[in-house]
């Protein structure tokens, strides 16, 4: 067992990062041109770290599973990024970011980690606005902040309902700046396959090709996966059709250890599901919880009539409604953090009170908003949000109330990965969403964001520099040699594997079973029975589907079933570590929910004493159980208290 | 509802192509148009038939991905949405639904209703950017910019990339596109430096490209799933004016 080496420099929190930076090693310019760096994935941790690393001379090839390196997922981002720049001048500083971030996350995230985090968030809005990223102004011309949950500022940064578009945009324009000049190289509609190892270092990758069907052999010094989230385990999310957790999941067979990987964010605002075609779930953005009042009926008989039809929110007085999170958190209201506004809107639908038709939903309403501030403001503020939601369910938000429910959105758990971002393989690194390192078991809103380009601007172009210092002296080398080889023909047995099974169900009706497992055990509420019964269940549907999925045609050219079944085949190993990680987890905290370990009032009790570390999975061979590794948590610069989003 | 579809079938780029009709049954109103493809397509896995191929991710109207021309009009008989926000109830029981991909030369069919709209990319590559490295920046806040300038700026840059502008115009022009990105970056002053710069060599990769001129049909922003103004063209054009002139 490689032993877990978190790395976090010595000294006092606020001087770790400049220390480490202070004395690290370096590459000069002319060596820099002699070592290839791999990215997979061009969203914001991707985009940023392959330009940036392009624009320090390294020889960059980048992939991206989309035909464009401007539609990684990052994109669909609505609300905002935090920064500690307290231009409104209402008492934010880095320490308070740091501490809000670490709180929301439940004490369960490495503090040097978070601090570093906050450190540099600020770097990041002089950086975007530099490349033009068109961020919203107030009118004497300065940038517009605004609230989001677990803050008691206004840190967030936002270009209207599209942050994410804008911050995905301002990456890719540096990376195209960089595929111009000639130092990164693009290879689109690719999906890695798989990590190549020499002599115990990351040394290429296999990646198909989607159009052609090829199986591609790269080369580099180094890998960086910024791959995103796995939250597509469950089917049903808020992430694209092609986001999947394969490249973290087989790094993670190949010897890089699984952080927490039962921590899952299930957001609080959602369309709810309407019917068992739907494709994914379309979120809404939490700024909106800024003007707009969660509520459901005080009385259960008006729920029941909602939910058969026969009454209008609207028609419901004000004494007979519950605005449930004002109600139980007076400090925060309805800017709660997500974990805590999912389960709270969960709780209310368990216990009869939801609308909707099928009565998983509850009310948003902005008629307050709109009466204090005008239809006006509230169109300039959530106008594309709006039109949104209108087009989905056809129903118009300014008259009537939104409906939302909570779903699965983002993946706090990811590739285990040290200060430096480095994985337990040497030389490969993973950024973003892909990695666990910064959120805990529960991440604030605006917090993705600022990961991401953190992680790609500010910190993987330093610490992967330190590790590449030493590989000055390694030739570029060739793609054919044995480790290479053997790595291209096990996927190719898998393929041929998959397309020669031809039974009787299709890739999605296997991918739906696996999600509601996942969602009705792995979800928002977890227990040991629910749980041992998820790991059961899995364990059968994966024997199901390699002997009863069907995947037509071949793999000479385009494929989108076999792209799909490649993918599914992670989904219903990583779905059981998902189950497995909650089940050793005997507390409650954050978005990891288990029904046995709760206060009185329904809060979620961690147990600190047992469960103050990051549980790193490793991979000890197929059908074998995985050994689970512990990294302590030591907080040193925060004192650990239970979260309070009741007073202030 | 029961439908008809006729879909654009065509193996791979350099094969011919043509249409399929499909029949299908018992869409719901309340499911997206492209989920009433998944649809079709799991009826013909279950047949052991070849799946239609079409470009889609997010499902949330802002990646660019999906395109499909439907019953003539990019994104479909809805204006100010993506095809992935297009929704069943907005077609009639009965109808026939004729399904194309994007149709304009410099986005060849990769197959069915797939196209490639790398074109896109290396317009931006020739200059769709501000060329600063990562690093140390004066403070986001010293340079104040109007309100009005940079709400505009971001009008424009709400662009997706997903090329309903071009597969409407019928010179298959990218002009909305193009002068999108430059007039992001002309109405900021970070973009100042450049500005000249920036406007000529995406103008001539634009061309290079294949893409046609603007005849002043306004077709693109009639189609713009993101609503951009074709005032960004005459701003281009004036950017493109002053760039040679001095």
């Amino acid at each position: 067992m490689a032993k877990l080496d978190s790395k976090i420099p010595e000294g006092a929190i606020a001087e770790k990062w400049t220390n480490y930076k202070a004395h690290q090693n370096l590459v000069n310019p002319a060596n820099k041109r002699k070592i290839d760096v791999i990215v997979i994935g061009t969203g914001l941790a991707g985009g940023a770290a392959a330009a940036s690393l392009g624009e320090l001379g390294f020889n960059v090839k980048v992939f991206c599973i989309q035909d464009s390196p401007r539609r990684a997922h990052s994109i669909a981002a609505q609300g905002g990024i935090n920064a500690a720049k307290n231009y409104p001048n209402d008492g934010d500083s880095i320490y308070r970011l740091f501490y809000d971030t670490v709180k929301g996350g439940d004490y369960r995230a490495r503090e040097a980690n978070v601090y570093r985090l906050a450190e540099v968030s600020n770097n990041i809005i002089d950086q975007c606005v530099a490349q033009g990223v068109p961020f919203a102004r107030e009118y004497g011309g300065l940038l517009d902040n605004r609230s989001f949950g677990g803050a008691l500022v206004s840190r967030t940064f936002y270009a209207r309902g599209q942050t994410g578009q804008q911050l995905l945009l301002g990456a890719y324009s540096a990376l195209s700046k960089e595929i111009n000049k000639g130092s990164v190289e693009l290879y689109t509609r690719r999906e890695m396959q798989d990590i190549v190892i020499i002599d115990g270092k990351a040394r290429g990758v296999i990646v198909r090709n989607l159009v052609t069907g090829k199986l591609e052999r790269h080369g580099a010094h180094a890998v960086l996966l910024a791959t995103g989230g796995y939250g597509n385990v469950f089917f049903l999310s808020t992430n694209a059709m092609t986001s999947n957790g394969s490249a973290a999941w087989r790094v993670y067979k190949k010897g890089a250890f699984f952080g927490n990987p039962s921590f899952v964010q299930i957001h609080p605002t959602c369309i709810p599901v309407h019917g068992d075609f739907q494709s994914k779930l379309t979120l809404m953005s939490e700024s909106l919880r800024n003007d707009g009042r969660i509520w459901v009926p005080g009385n259960k008989e008006d729920a029941e009539k909602i939910q058969k039809g026969e009454l209008k929110p609207t028609e419901i007085t004000e004494e007979n409604r519950d605005y449930y999170l004002e109600r139980r958190y007076p400090a925060f209201g309805n800017l709660v953090p997500r974990d805590v506004a999912s389960r709270a809107a969960k709780e209310r639908c368990d216990a009869g009170f939801g609308v909707g038709n099928t009565g998983l939903a509850v009310y948003l309403d902005f008629a307050d908003a709109i009466n204090r501030l005008g239809k006006n403001v509230i169109e300039a503020r959530y106008g594309n949000l709006f039109q949104m939601y209108e087009k989905i369910v056809d129903e118009n938000p300014y008259e009537t109330p939104m409906m939302i429910y909570p779903a699965i959105h983002y993946t706090m758990g990811g590739i285990w990965v040290d200060y430096e971002l480095q994985t337990t393989i040497p030389g490969l690194f993973a950024g973003g969403e892909a990695n666990f390192s910064d959120h805990g078991a529960n991440r604030l809103g605006a917090s993705a964001l600022m990961q991401g380009l953190s992680d790609g601007y500010f910190v993987l172009p330093y610490t992967m520099q330190n590790y590449l210092a030493d590989q000055i002296n390694v030739p570029h080398f060739s793609t054919d040699t044995p480790e290479f080889e053997k790595a291209e023909n096990g996927i190719q047995e898998m393929i041929d594997k998959l397309l020669s099974i031809q039974g009787d169900e299709t890739v999605d009706s296997i991918h739906k079973r696996l999600g509601l497992i996942m969602w009705n055990y792995v979800g928002m509420a977890r227990n040991i029975e629910g749980l041992e019964k998820a790991i059961t269940q899995i364990q059968e549907l994966r024997k199901e589907f390699w002997t009863r999925v069907k995947v037509p045609g071949s793999n000479d050219g385009m494929n989108v079933e076999l792209e799909k079944a490649l993918r599914l085949v992670d989904y219903l190993e990583l779905g059981e570590l998902m189950a497995r990680d909650a089940l050793v987890r005997n507390e409650s905290c954050g978005g990891h929910f288990r029904e046995e370990y709760k206060t009185d009032e329904g809060e979620a009790l961690r147990d600190d004493k047992a469960f103050t570390f990051v549980s790193a999975w490793e991979y000890t061979g197929e059908d074998k159980e995985p050994k689970l590794n512990k990294e302590p948590l030591v907080f040193e610069n925060i004192e650990v208290k239970q979260r309070n989003y009741k007073s202030a | 509802m029961d439908l008809k579809l006729k879909i654009w079938r065509q193996a791979g780029p350099d094969a011919s192509g043509k249409f399929v009709e499909y029949p299908i049954q018992d869409i719901s109103p309340e499911s997206s148009f492209l989920e009433m493809l998944d649809i079709l397509n799991e009826q013909l896995v279950a047949k052991g038939e070849d799946p239609v191929a079409f470009d889609h991710d997010c499902r949330e109207g802002i990646c660019g991905t999906c395109s499909l021309f439907i019953n003539g009009r990019p994104h479909g008989p809805d204006t100010a949405i993506t095809t992935c926000q297009l929704h069943m109830r907005r077609f009639k029981d009965g109808d026939t639904i004729v399904i194309e991909p994007w149709r304009a030369k410099p986005f060849p069919v990769i197959k069915d209703l797939m196209v490639d709209r790398i074109a896109f990319d290396e317009i931006i590559q020739a200059g769709g950017y501000v060329s600063i490295n990562t690093g140390p920046m004066p403070d986001a806040n010293v340079l104040p910019i109007p309100k009005k300038n940079a709400d505009l700026a971001m009008d424009a840059a709400s662009c997706i990339g997903c090329g309903a502008c071009v597969a409407t115009c019928k010179n298959a022009s990218a002009m909305l596109f193009v002068s999108a990105k430059v007039s992001q970056f002309a109405l900021l002053p970070q973009g100042k430096a450049e500005a000249k710069e920036r406007v000529r060599k995406m103008v001539a990769k634009m061309d290079e490209l294949g893409f046609g001129n603007c005849t002043n049909t306004y077709a693109c922003e009639v189609e713009c799933p993101k609503e951009i103004s074709v005032t960004n063209i005459a701003r281009m054009n004036r950017e493109f004016f002053m760039a040679k002139i001095s």
